[in-house]
């Protein structure tokens, strides 16, 4: 579904992607895991359009998407959830929901795109609630919720999420994703980065594990959980204190 | 004071200040979708009129339809200025944005000065001549002051209404909130832009038809007009509609008021002084709100 070949990118003169290869395929989970300033949401930036990428291929669907805008890459079926949630502030939970579906309406496809707002709904009840509300009033976990939500709206083939457990309760991360496991259950492949690794690797088939801009473990999310240095440098095991 | 007098001051104060107000809403506009102050804002007021007037001097076309073209042919011009100046600049700074806009302004009022000329040219009245007048509440007012107070008043609610209520309206306001989420959701945050100078250009060039009656127009009277309009738009707190509309009525209040007190002469410096004193106090705009103000990047 999704290929990322030698990929290079940054910003300015600053490379912070030094080559990366990585692929998701249809109904997995796949999640890269790595340190504060790995790249990880550059990596995401940079397959979602926001940011070019310098050199390397980015195949989406058998499309080189590497050249496209980030409006094109979502109307492909390609969508994500941005670091730090970034809705709508100013705007009611319903409207940032409804421009998620902005394509669809765009393209006369109002009914569809009114089916997948219930269906949002009944997977986070609490928009529901909320619905007139504006969104930068809400709770953090209720605005991850909104983020994810519209993303959904586009009903994209592949969800790239950029850590979604940052800065909320451990509650609701677990509901949040028990979420991502629902949603792969119907037909939603999934590109997880998280910091969290323990939780990750929990949900996800396979995993990366990112480095200064390199990928420098991947395999299933069974193996990365057995690897000592995956153990001691995230998921906090044995020397974490001593190891730098 | 009697009061058909202060009746008088007093509706030729929110005349004035309805245009003031719809001005600003040109600079909200295009503010909120690209953080710039558009200083060419009150050249379309004056070309909208200009235009306008030029039809109607051909005889043939009526008043309505003079309008209705004055304002298409100033929207293309809004979206030829942006598509030609500002779409492909990458990463503009706001400073060099600001800056070209000024350049902008200044090559739209030479132009207008080469075809127009230096001469004072006035729209017709819209309904009866420079004489006939109602009786409102006992004081005589010209009629085109109705005018331009309902059609100011329906480009207010009719704005209101698009971007509250049409999926186009949305994504605007959701790529002044965050212009990359924005992306994320498909919406073209390009166009966006090209087509809030498209509407501010728009209501811009209705105010200058509707308000030429009485103003009159001259080619080089955009820029005091952008300036009170910039003024209204950082009194009321940039960004904010509603505060564009009760600064700007306030600004032509001021003004109005202003002559019983001091010479006509200096009626533009006692507003001006008024607006810096509120300023002064309350930096964000009387209904700006600090964070907002804060995290905006003037
Ligand atoms: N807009 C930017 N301009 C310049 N440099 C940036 C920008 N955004 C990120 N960087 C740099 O790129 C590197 C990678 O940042 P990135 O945000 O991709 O890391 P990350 O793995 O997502 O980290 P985190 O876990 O903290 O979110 C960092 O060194 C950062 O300083
Ligand atoms: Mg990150």
């Amino acid at each position: 579904m999704l290929k990322v070949r030698n990929c290079e990118s940054g910003y300015g003169r600053l490379r912070v992607l030094k080559g990366i290869s990585l692929h998701v395929s249809p109904g997995e989970i796949v999640t890269i895991i790595g340190a504060n300033g790995a790249g990880k949401t550059t990596l995401l930036n940079t397959i979602a359009g926001i940011i070019k990428p310098g050199s390397g291929e980015i195949v989406f669907h058998d499309k080189d998407i590497g050249s496209l805008s980030a409006e094109k890459i979502v109307a492909l079926g390609c969508a994500l959830v941005p670091e730090r949630r970034q809705v709508f502030d100013t705007l009611t939970v319903k409207e940032n929901l409804i421009l998620g579906a902005y394509l669809h309406f765009r393209k006369k496809r109002k009914k569809e795109a009114l089916d997948e707002l219930q269906s949002i709904y009944s997977l986070f009840p609490v928009l529901k609630q909320r619905e007139s509300q504006l969104a930068g009033t809400l709770s953090g976990g209720e605005q991850q919720m909104l983020a994810i939500g519209r993303a959904l709206m586009a009903k994209p083939d592949l969800l790239m999420m950029d850590e979604p457990s940052l800065g909320i309760a451990p509650l609701i991360v677990k509901t949040i994703f028990k979420t991502i496991l629902t949603l792969r259950d119907n037909g939603v492949t999934i590109l997880l980065i998280e910091q969290n690794a323990k939780a990750a690797l929990n949900i996800a088939d396979r995993g990366y594990v990112l480095e200064t801009g390199q990928v420098v473990l991947e395999g299933t999310s069974r193996d990365l959980f057995d690897n000592h240095d995956v153990q001691r440098a995230y998921l906090g095991k044995d020397y974490k204190k001593i190891n730098e | 004071m009697s009061f058909d007098i202060f009746l008088q001051y007093f509706l030729s104060g929110i005349t004035v200040g309805s245009i003031y107000a719809v001005v600003a809403i040109g600079f909200n506009i295009i503010y909120n979708t690209t953080g710039i102050i558009n200083f060419a804002q009150g050249e379309f007021v004056i070309l909208g009129a200009l235009f306008a007037i030029t039809f109607t001097r051909t005889g043939f076309i009526p008043l309505p339809l003079a309008i209705l073209f004055a304002v298409l042919i100033t929207t293309g011009i809004g979206a030829a200025i942006e598509i030609v100046f500002i779409k492909w600049i990458k990463n503009p700074s706001v400073l060099r944005l600001i800056i070209i806009t000024i350049g902008i302004s200044i090559i739209s009022r030479e132009t207008a000065h080469h075809i127009w000329g230096e001469q004072v040219m006035q729209m017709p009245y819209f309904t009866g001549t420079s004489t006939s007048s109602v009786i409102i509440l006992g004081a005589s007012i010209a009629p085109q002051v109705l005018w331009v107070l309902g059609i100011s008043g329906i480009i207010v609610i009719v704005l209101q209404l698009f971007f509250k209520f049409t999926l186009t309206g949305k994504a605007m306001r959701a790529c002044a909130a965050n212009r990359t989420a924005a992306r994320l959701c498909g919406i073209n945050a390009k166009m966006m832009v090209t087509l809030s100078f498209m509407i501010s250009a728009a209501i811009g060039a209705l105010a200058g038809c509707i308000t030429s009656p009485i103003t009159q127009t001259q080619y080089d009277m955009g820029s005091p007009l952008a300036i009170k309009g910039f003024v209204v738009a950082i009194v009321g707190g940039l960004g904010n509609s509603t505060a564009a509309v009760v600064g700007g009525l306030l600004l032509g209040l001021i003004e109005s008021f202003s002559i019983i007190f001091i010479p006509n002469a200096f009626k533009d410096v006692a507003a001006i002084i008024i607006l810096l004193v509120i300023l002064f106090f309350k930096p964000s705009g009387i209904f700006g709100k600090k964070e907002e103000s804060a995290l905006k990047e003037f």
